[in-house]
């Protein structure tokens, strides 16, 4: 036996995942709770526990871990125009799993600076122009930056003609310079700032966030979370050397506060008569609904879908469905727990909340006429063709009718423009270990995903 | 900015023309003769040159417009270029802007009221375009 230990320290709960990498089987997984109040080495001392009690004395021969502690990786962006490269410093930052706080747009004001400043980023990414194009803006908003206090480190990734005068401009700030995130037109390059940007997250946030003690446990990997449930879904898509993937596919991640989809999908049109418009977007992208959540932006469902679409799904009237969602937006730890109502109540939001976070993902097909007749316009990805669907995410992975809710994010004939799959085998995360497998694939892969392969419970297609 | 080497042109073929053979080919022309294409394509709306012409710092805005709607996809660009703080910056239009056989004069001086600086008849060669692009820019001597 080789086993090896996998932390997620989470902004509630420090979860562990024990893994043998010779038998490649899952030993055991775990949970306890962090308050922020508390050290980190308590929730995981008392986790540890908890797994010890279940699998015995395990000595580990590695330790990896990931965090989204003390609100993660908190990130601002700024670019020049709004869908351009404003677009694409947002879809840098949050592939490599940041929280993304703010976004701006041309020219940083004193109010944008203020709010800025009051937001405290871990990390600013700074873009705008293509190279050899616009210099004026990132050199403006690199003055403004230069003042703010205190400072954060800034990553800039802009017009490379403008690179060196905003390193001398930001003298006196940590910065780090990247290759522009859009060097063309329409061309989309944001690698290697997402590889600054977690390398940053090791050095600095871990460190500042109270993590360091814990670190030094640790062997060398510590990504933020969904960057390592990004890693584990690429791999799961594409497979490794030696094992197959199971192909494109679109995970959906329903949390109390968010909800995280992510996409490893190319999305281009599938016909040539198909006229593609906007930014062109990664093969490996994520989207974070900050208004959709099952507890704290419970809220924020009604207000996207309708109250009449939840009751309606709930078999509830619309004041208990409001009810209801006043009291658990109080209280944000309570579950069903056999409440029948409740139970009804969590499926409709839980499968509202897929709808529109997928819907949002996913790219959009327009219609349109011309003198000649019918021609389409398509924006965003095309994840029709997408064959699987990946479910993780508490509210989702404690319901036996997780199937029916992951149907959600399928294409609708009631929504004909959203590019979502049309047919799709669901995969459920009920061990919710996902994160841990992304950790663990840095330096095993075929390991990582052969316990995938094997752990998530597969239901083939809803309908 | 002054450093760079190449003009830079954003074009594409505006509005819901779908005449997309001459934008190809008017991209591969105006590379060839040493300018930083940006193209956008066919089905473009005047936002997308605007935004892509202000990322790209570009030098000027090449519209095509084939199918005959021309002069109604083609109103309003200069005020929304004024608007999004690229003031003054050229813009060129052509391929068969109006539709029918118009006095071309009179077409012109519509697009010129509109605040076009050229406006080119239908049929021009590519090499007459580069021709007036480099005069426009004043590109004398120089290769692009
Ligand atoms: C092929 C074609 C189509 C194909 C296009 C396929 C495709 N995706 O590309 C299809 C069948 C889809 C089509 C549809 C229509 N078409 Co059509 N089409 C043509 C055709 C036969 C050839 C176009 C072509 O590719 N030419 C070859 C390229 C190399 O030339 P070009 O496009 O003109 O571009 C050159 C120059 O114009 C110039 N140029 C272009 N842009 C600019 C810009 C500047 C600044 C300058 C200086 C020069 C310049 O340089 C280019 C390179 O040399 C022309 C007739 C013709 N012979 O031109 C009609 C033509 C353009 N179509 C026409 C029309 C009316 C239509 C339709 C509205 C309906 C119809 N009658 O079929 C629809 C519109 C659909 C839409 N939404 O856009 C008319 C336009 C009439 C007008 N403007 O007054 C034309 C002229 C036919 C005609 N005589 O009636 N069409």
């Amino acid at each position: 036996m080789k086993a090896v230990l996998l932390i997620d320290f989470g902004s509630t709960y420090t979860k562990l995942t024990a893994v043998d990498v010779e038998s490649e089987t899952v030993l055991g997984t775990a949970q306890s709770f962090t308050t922020i109040g508390t050290d980190i080495n308590d929730g995981l001392n008392n986790a540890l526990a908890i797994l010890q009690e279940k699998t015995g004395k395990v000595e580990f021969a590695e330790t990896y871990a990931c965090s989204s502690a003390a609100g993660g990786l908190r990130m601002v962006t700024s670019g020049l125009v709004p869908e351009l490269t404003g677009e694409a410093a947002k879809l840098a930052s949050l592939g490599a799993g940041a929280k993304v706080v703010g976004i701006y747009a041309f020219q940083l004001t004193e109010d944008d600076m203020e709010d800025i400043q009051k937001a405290k980023p871990d990390i600013f990414l700074l873009v705008g122009g293509t190279d050899g194009g616009n210099t004026e803006c990132i050199l403006h908003n690199a003055k403004m930056l230069a003042s703010i206090q205190p400072k954060f480190p800034i990553v800039v990734a802009g017009n490379r003609t403008a690179a060196r005068e905003c390193e001398r401009i930001l003298a006196g700030c940590e910065v780090y310079i990247c290759p522009n995130v859009m060097p063309k037109f329409g061309v989309l390059k944001i690698e290697e700032t997402q590889k600054q940007i977690r390398e940053i997250f090791l050095n600095r946030i871990v460190q500042a966030k109270g993590l360091s003690a814990a670190a030094e446990l640790l062997d060398d990997i510590m990504m933020p979370t969904p960057s390592a449930v990004l890693q584990a879904m690429e791999l799961l898509a594409q497979g490794c050397e030696g094992e197959s993937g199971i192909g494109e596919l679109v995970a959906v991640d329903v949390g109390g506060a968010t909800t995280d989809i992510y996409s490893i999908a190319d999305g281009m049109p599938e016909h040539m008569s198909t006229v593609f418009k906007g930014l062109p977007e990664p093969y490996a992208k994520r989207t974070v609904e900050g208004d959709i959540g099952m507890r704290y932006s419970i809220q924020g469902i009604l207000d996207a879908v309708g109250i009449h679409r939840v009751a309606q799904k709930s078999g509830l009237t619309q004041a208990r469905v409001q009810e209801l969602v006043d009291y658990l937006k109080e209280n944000t730890d309570k579950v069903p727990d056999g409440n029948d109502e409740m139970e009804q109540l969590d499926f409709a939001l839980a499968s509202m909340a897929i709808e529109e976070a997928v819907r949002r993902h996913a790219g959009t097909i327009e219609e349109t006429y011309t003198m000649m007749g019918q021609t389409f316009v398509q924006e965003g990805k095309n994840l029709t063709k997408v064959g699987q669907i990946v479910v993780t995410g508490g509210s989702l992975i404690h319901t036996r009718r997780t199937a029916e809710i992951a149907a959600h994010a399928l294409y609708s004939p009631a929504q004909p423009a959203s590019l979502r799959p049309k047919k799709a085998g669901v995969w459920v995360d009920r061990k919710y270990i996902l994160a841990a497998m992304g950790l663990l694939s840095t330096h095993y892969p075929q390991t990582a995903l052969r316990i995938m392969k094997k752990e998530l419970e597969y239901y083939g297609d809803p309908e | 900015m002054e450093n760079r080497e190449k003009k830079v042109l954003v074009i594409g073929v505006i509005g819901a023309d779908v005449h997309a053979v001459g934008n190809k080919i008017l991209y591969h022309a105006f590379t060839e003769a040493g300018f930083e294409v940006v193209n956008l394509g066919v089905m473009v709306s005047q936002e997308e040159y605007i935004a892509a012409a202000i990322e790209s710092n570009a030098d000027a805005i090449v519209i095509s417009s084939l199918y005959g709607q021309g002069e109604l996809d083609c109103r309003g660009m200069r005020e929304k270029c004024d608007e999004a703080g690229l003031k003054g910056i050229p813009l060129v239009v052509g391929g068969n802007i109006v539709i029918g056989k118009q006095k071309f004069e009179e077409v012109e001086r519509r697009f010129k009221d509109m605040g076009y600086d050229r406006a080119f008849p239908p049929g021009t060669a590519p090499e007459t375009t580069i021709e007036a692009l480099r005069e426009l820019l004043h590109m004398d001597g120089e290769t692009a």
